[in-house]
């Protein structure tokens, strides 16, 4: 009697463990307003699959922190996760977190996208939200000076020079100067004076185009830009936006929805408008990128489960209901949908599409050890911004920072790719 | 009956066991580790498994100016808070001995930074010190005075820092020298007022050099901290502008966990422990010497 009940007693058990294992997955999302929507939207994806989703929610470095602490350790848990393709893919990519993405329907992605998804010949993630970069200015004191929005370089910095006003408070030009996170923005004015921050596999943000925007970058933010712009990235800058502080400002287009919203920021929404970025000498080819795309770890153990909520975090239906929120998807068909048009900023569209068109796919040096590279180039950044773009020894010190960049490339194996 | 027996005989080890688990798990093994740590080449950015390099990363990372400049920055930035705080939180206990209306109140404000959550420190500190919409400025402007870029600007960045550390930990070294002179005997003093000394010469002949220890236990204990400071200056500056507020522990975090290289961030660790340690030694060995 005692032996049967025992018996029984370990059956139950069995089974509840091997129930309990097969419906459960942790998923690891961003604080980013996708990651919000998701968080939300869990409970439809429970109720119509029966699996159980453990969500846990973190600042972007800081859960490629947790993700890269538990990957690893080889002993992680997590199953599926946003990730950022440009900072961390060749890293997760190189050792193995990720898992391939065979079978997939990548259909609906732009080949740009997946140019950040794919290793080889396999994808090894999907993408989810693109940015690109864009011109936000007050209409009202653009109208106010009688300019009109600026199209190049040129007409930007006189129209940041008209605009700048100490006397009220207002700067005429504000973009990121906070090293690191300036690299991705001032990317755009790069590429528009024709050059690169990597050729491949080569470090050439120390050749004369890339200097010469860095040069124009330093004088617009130390003539006309907010003080100690070498510490302020978007979230310090956002602020000053949304207090009316800023006439100009160029950043991610992700920002709109906060710059717009009644509840957080001081300007109208009719005074808040978007254009496509400014040409450069050279050209016109601002950034578009993925800034989020979400994967399945190689490590899970519920890869059937963990599947079925990546097919479903990055179906059409939840993009759809991204855009509705102002976060710009990276699906296109959800660009061209008369629906969700309708509702969207007509300028921010437009803006898109010119970046979808002419863009270029990176906004970094696409390189596993690019936290460190971003330090190394911003350092070159602040020097400009510091002495105006003027210094005499910024070249040596674009040169110095290159030669530490090609050194990273060699450590990691990829000078030269 | 025969378990009993056992716990008795082997009382001796059994007692300190637990203690002695959590401190060779949770102590001896992450320090030894760290230590392991810096004699290999672990980056996890190359994807290729670590090697041990005996002393291959301590060349690279004495090779590279910013750790020398962080080592001089953590000196710094602890010489000015700490100094600054002995000499505040020592002259506040003094003024505190003495009875006055509203002391209670008055103790329990000066204990607000102390409890207040570190980050939430470093975010309203950095509003404050906003050169273009903080009130740190618009206190200056009033005052007259020429405005200040504060954390902002590399040259007044640690001044700036420390300026929120001693505003922090001022609080406990008042506390510890407060039990220090509730703790003196009363005699000396009975003494030196019936020699007829003044106040001021009591102060600094009689109660200062008694509570001398006492204020040389603060300094220890405060050094320790004040040396390896990381929440306010990685929530306020993140080690910025550029690298002017970067610290030993600061640069160890980016290197972990930015930078992913394991390896050079171990002997970054390993030299801010040593730095510590001497430190501590240090200020000991200073407190000998003023007692004879």
């Amino acid at each position: 009697m005692k032996r049967k009940a025992l018996v029984l007693l370990l059956v139950v058990l069995a089974a509840g463990l091997v129930g309990a294992q097969a419906t459960e997955i942790r998923v690891l999302l961003a604080n980013h307003p996708y990651g919000e929507l998701l968080k939300a939207a869990i409970p439809e994806f429970e109720q119509a699959t029966g699996i159980k989703v453990n969500v846990e929610s973190l600042q972007e470095s800081q859960l490629t922190t947790k993700l890269t602490t538990e990957f690893a350790t080889s002993s992680s848990s997590v199953d599926v996760f946003m990730t950022r393709p440009l900072q961390e893919g060749k890293m997760f990519y190189k050792n193995g977190w990720y898992a391939p993405l065979a079978g997939f329907d990548f259909s609906d992605f732009p080949k740009n996208a997946m140019n950040a998804a794919n290793f080889g010949t396999k994808s090894y993630l999907v993408p989810l939200v693109t940015e690109w970069e864009v011109l936000y200015y007050r209409k009202d004191l653009l109208k106010k000076a009688g300019i009109r929005p600026p199209t190049t370089f040129v007409e930007l910095e006189a129209a940041a020079k008209k605009l700048n006003d100490p006397a009220t408070g207002i700067v005429g030009f504000a973009s990121r100067g906070k090293g690191a996170a300036a690299v991705t923005q001032m990317s755009s004015y790069v590429y528009n004076y024709g050059g690169l921050y990597l050729d491949n596999g080569k470090a050439v943000f120390d050749a004369k185009p890339s200097m010469d925007a860095i040069r124009y970058y330093g004088r617009m933010l130390a003539n006309y830009g907010p003080q100690g712009s070498t510490s302020l990235s978007w979230e310090n800058i956002m602020p000053l936006f949304q207090a009316g502080k800023v006439a100009m400002w160029t950043d991610a287009s992700v920002f709109y929805g906060q710059i717009v919203d009644p509840a957080k920021s001081q300007i109208p929404a009719d005074a808040v408008g978007i254009a496509t970025f400014p040409a450069g000498p050279k050209t016109n080819t601002p950034y578009i990128v993925v800034s989020w795309g979400m994967a399945m770890a190689k490590q899970s153990k519920n890869k059937d489960a963990a599947l079925k909520f990546l097919t479903w975090a990055t179906s059409k239906d939840l993009a759809k209901r991204g855009m509705l929120a102002n976060i710009t998807m990276a699906r296109s068909s959800v660009w061209s949908d008369p629906e969700i048009l309708a509702k969207m900023n007509k300028d921010l569209v437009d803006s898109r599409a010119f970046a979808a068109k002419n863009g270029f796919p990176y906004d970094r040096p696409y390189m596993s050890a690019v936290g460190e590279a971003r330090d190394r180039i911003g350092e070159v950044v602040i020097a400009s911004i510091n002495s105006a773009g003027a210094a005499a020894d910024l070249d040596k010190k674009a040169k110095d920072m290159a030669a530490k960049v090609n050194e990273l490339l060699e450590d990691t194996g990829e000078a030269g790719q | 009956m025969a378990k009993t027996g056992f716990i008795d005989r082997h009382f001796q080890i059994l007692a300190p066991l637990p203690a002695a688990i959590f401190v060779v798990v949770m102590i001896i093994f992450p320090v030894a580790y760290t230590l392991f740590l810096s004699f290999t080449n672990w980056n996890l950015t190359s994807g290729n498994p670590l090697q041990v390099v005996a002393l291959r990363s301590y060349a690279r990372v004495l090779a590279e100016p910013r750790f020398l400049a962080a080592f001089a920055r953590t000196f710094l930035f602890t010489l000015l808070a700490v100094g600054a705080e002995t000499v505040i939180g020592t002259a506040l206990a003094v003024l505190l001995r003495r009875k006055f209306v509203g002391k209670g109140l008055v103790k329990l404000l000066l204990l607000l930074p102390l409890v207040a959550a570190p980050v939430a420190i470093g975010i309203c500190w950095n509003l404050f010190y906003d050169p273009n919409i903080g009130l740190a400025n618009h206190m200056l402007k009033l005052l007259g005075l020429g405005t200040l870029k504060w954390v902002y600007d590399a040259g007044t960045v640690i001044p700036s820092l420390a300026i929120v550390d001693i505003w922090q930990w001022t609080p406990m070294i008042t506390l510890i020298v407060m039990a220090g002179l509730a703790g003196l005997s009363p005699e000396p003093f009975e003494s030196a007022h019936v020699d007829g000394a003044t106040e001021a010469q009591i102060l600094w002949r009689v109660t200062l050099p008694m509570v001398l220890p006492t204020i040389f236990t603060a300094m220890v204990l405060r050094s320790i901290d004040g040396l390896k400071t990381f929440d306010i200056i990685y929530a306020m500056t993140g080690g910025g502008p550029g690298y002017a507020s970067e610290t030993l522990n600061i640069m160890a975090f980016k290197y972990s966990f930015e930078y992913f290289r394991m390896g050079q961030s171990s002997v970054v660790l390993v030299f801010l422990f040593l730095v510590v340690l001497l430190f501590s030694l240090g200020i000991i060995r200073l407190q000998r010497i003023s007692e004879r």
